[in-house]
């Protein structure tokens, strides 16, 4: 076991991955001489050269579509946005092209891509630097998408994507990547699509997934301060979302709180309060609740982001709620 | 005409009895599509290459099997000269399970995988970094083969277009990319969308090798095709040909084509590259009439048979719907 940072968990899975097969390579802005904007691919260039760990223009349309045309040519491209803000520029090569391939192609070409970077807000960045895609690409078929919380289940999951055969959309935070996190010695992979319950609990059920974990379960700890045991779960992967977890924890606390950084309408959080009324209807005591961003653009001042984004106070209040407790 | 027709011909008589089969075959089973489409039997948008084959036929006696194709929704033509049986291409038009991609793609998405087709897409322009993203693989392999990436004139006024060029030309990628230049972005003329008319100047603004060729003619087509694809598999990355040509029909099956005068088509017809070519056969005596009937019998029977196969195929399944959306066999669908 040792102890590293998220940023050095996600470089481990990347590095294992192209020692293993010749097919992979890393595309994007700043990952070879510059060692990445946020040091994910230190030292990769070095170890892989030129021909593998590749500097782009700033042009992520052309890069995003360069990656899934070698995609379906033989290549496990890994494309690495600076911030997944910067995607939507190249969103037409993803939602169009890599999402598409394999269905109207009538199954003749696969499209086996990651699509990385960071998602979501990172400090005073205001508006067009600070937004939560996850449900835009997890709403798009022919795409999976995954959204760790911490190092360990990055690595995995990095590693499980690489090896898809599928389109991967893989999401990580600006203010994940100096986290430190225990990482065996030996190989594993995490499979896609499976939640992990962080913590076992029997009051109230909180679902979140990817950065905003941190909120979920400093809001469990305090919750049990107060004598209420909550059921911590990761999602990990938001399409496809691990219904079944979610719902037999539901069934056991009979409460649920979702806590996500999108804005509200048509979230991660929408899909799944809608499945939980569809298939545990009978065991709700509470209506389900759940805190997202706020439903504006981030502004730059700190005291908007603390009024917009979840937190464990917003978190801890809507859980009391549920539970027909004073705040 | 004549004056050209008796000089000595540049290609040989084989080559020049292959082209017009080709082409005749896409002309025809182009004609045939536009009928069974009034009658309703093919479904969606439709856009026919009728009046543009020289591109596709020169294209293809220029490359090699190995190497790759990718184009935009004027696909059908592409398909039928890489190889594929035109039936698989008008099952497909049909929505059968029979066609080529399973009748999931329709006339705008013609695939290939055998024929190293890429297909056929949708949005004006995706294509071309798809395309540089094909070539790059071929030079992450190591091979020598070249991807062709073609596009109509609407196209080049894409930023997909410009940020691909730069890089395809800075990593310098085995890619010839061609623009099909009828003149009309589906309504809109070329002058209308730029002070550029020549579009193959846009390869300059990134040092890219690039040229205007006559795309009604096949043997210049074939040429100037040569050199970009020697040029791509030497190494010294993408040419960009600006290929002149004229579509006969509309944008789509349902243009009242009010944008240009029918004087201006005829014009073009006039300058027909099929006739072109079966001109250059009749006057070296490399076919006579006797060979014609036969030419147009085989073509014709491809055509019929076509249209009978995508007639007697079923449409897929309601239990395809699920498949070929991921590679992945256990896909948990959302299924209420």
């Amino acid at each position: 076991m040792r102890t590293i940072e998220f940023r050095e968990a996600l470089r481990e899975a990347l590095n294992e991955e192209m020692r293993r097969d010749e097919t992979i390579f890393l595309m994007g802005e700043e990952v070879a001489e510059y060692n990445g904007a946020y040091k994910v691919s230190k030292g990769m260039l070095a170890e892989f050269g030129s021909r593998r760990i590749i500097d782009t223009p700033i042009a992520e349309l052309g890069f995003a579509g360069i990656g899934v045309g070698a995609a379906v040519n033989g290549l496990r491209p890994v494309i690495e946005f600076m911030t997944f803000n910067f995607s939507l520029v190249a969103i037409d090569q993803i939602i169009n092209a890599a999402a598409k391939f394999l269905s109207m192609s009538g199954g003749q070409y696969n499209c086996p891509i990651v699509f990385r970077g960071p998602t979501a807000s990172a400090g005073m960045l205001s508006s067009q630097h600070s937004q939560a895609f996850e449900n835009w690409f997890a709403n798009c078929p022919g795409l999976k998408v995954i959204v760790p919380s911490n190092g360990y289940d990055a690595k995995g999951l990095l590693k499980a994507a690489i090896r898809d055969n599928d389109p991967v959309i893989f999401m990580e935070s600006e203010q994940m990547y100096g986290d430190k996190c225990d990482i065996p010695d030996g190989e594993y992979i995490i499979p896609i699509g499976v939640a992990d319950i962080k913590k076992q609990g029997t009051d109230v059920t909180i679902v979140s997934f990817g950065k905003i974990m941190k909120v979920a379960l400093a809001a469990a700890v305090e919750l049990e301060k107060e004598g209420i045991n909550a059921e911590v779960i990761d999602l990990r992967t938001v399409r496809p979302i691990d219904y079944d977890t979610v719902i037999n924890s539901v069934k056991k606390t009979n409460r649920l709180v979702i806590v996500e950084e999108a804005w509200p309408l048509a979230s991660i959080s929408s899909e799944i309060a809608f499945r939980v009324q569809k298939d545990a209807f009978d065991y709700l005591d509470a209506p389900i609740r759940r805190i997202t961003a706020a439903d504006v653009p981030l502004p730059y001042a700190p005291t908007l982001i603390e009024a917009s984004l979840p937190n464990v106070t917003k978190t801890v209040k809507a859980v009391k709620e549920v539970m027909y407790q004073k705040a | 005409m004549a004056k050209t027709a008796e000089k000595k011909s540049k290609f040989s008589k084989e080559q020049y009895l292959k082209w017009y089969e080709s082409m005749l075959l896409m002309r025809k089973f182009e004609e045939k599509t536009g009928q069974v489409y009034v009658q309703q039997k093919i479904k969606g948008f439709c856009h026919l290459y009728i009046g543009q084959e020289a591109i596709v036929a020169g294209t293809v006696s220029a490359t090699k099997k190995e190497d790759k194709h990718i184009t935009a929704y004027r696909c059908h033509a592409h398909g039928i000269g890489l190889g594929l049986h035109p039936k698989y291409i008008m099952a497909e038009m049909y929505a059968k399970i029979t066609g080529c991609c399973k009748g999931k793609g329709g006339s705008m998405h013609i695939f290939s995988k055998e024929h190293n087709f890429v297909g056929g897409h949708g949005i004006v322009g995706g294509q071309i970094p798809l395309g540089a993203g094909i070539a790059f693989a071929e030079k992450y392999a190591g091979t020598d083969n070249v991807c062709v990436c073609s596009m109509g004139d609407g196209a080049v006024r894409q930023g997909a277009l410009h940020e691909t060029f730069n890089m395809a030309m800075t990593w310098k990628l085995p890619v010839v990319f061609i623009v099909e230049n009828n003149m009309y972005a589906m309504g809109t003329s070329v002058e209308r969308t730029s002070n550029v008319h020549e579009l193959w100047k846009l390869g300059l603004a990134y040092d890219m090798p690039s040229k205007p060729v006559d795309g009604l003619n096949v043997e210049a087509v074939h040429e100037a095709m040569e050199e970009a694809v020697a040029r791509a598999r030497r190494g010294d990355g993408p040419t960009f040909l600006e290929m002149k040509t004229y579509r006969y029909k509309g944008h789509s099956m349902s243009d009242a084509q009010t944008y240009r005068t029918k004087d201006e088509v005829k014009e073009y017809q006039a300058q027909d590259p099929i006739e072109k070519v079966l001109q250059t056969l009749m006057s070296n005596k490399w076919i006579d009439e006797k060979g014609i009937e036969e030419v147009e019998a085989r073509v014709k029977a491809l055509v019929d048979e076509s249209v009978k196969f995508a007639e007697e195929s079923p449409y897929p399944e309601p239990e395809e719907l699920y498949k070929d959306v991921y590679a992945e066999p256990n896909y948990p669908y959302i299924n209420e």
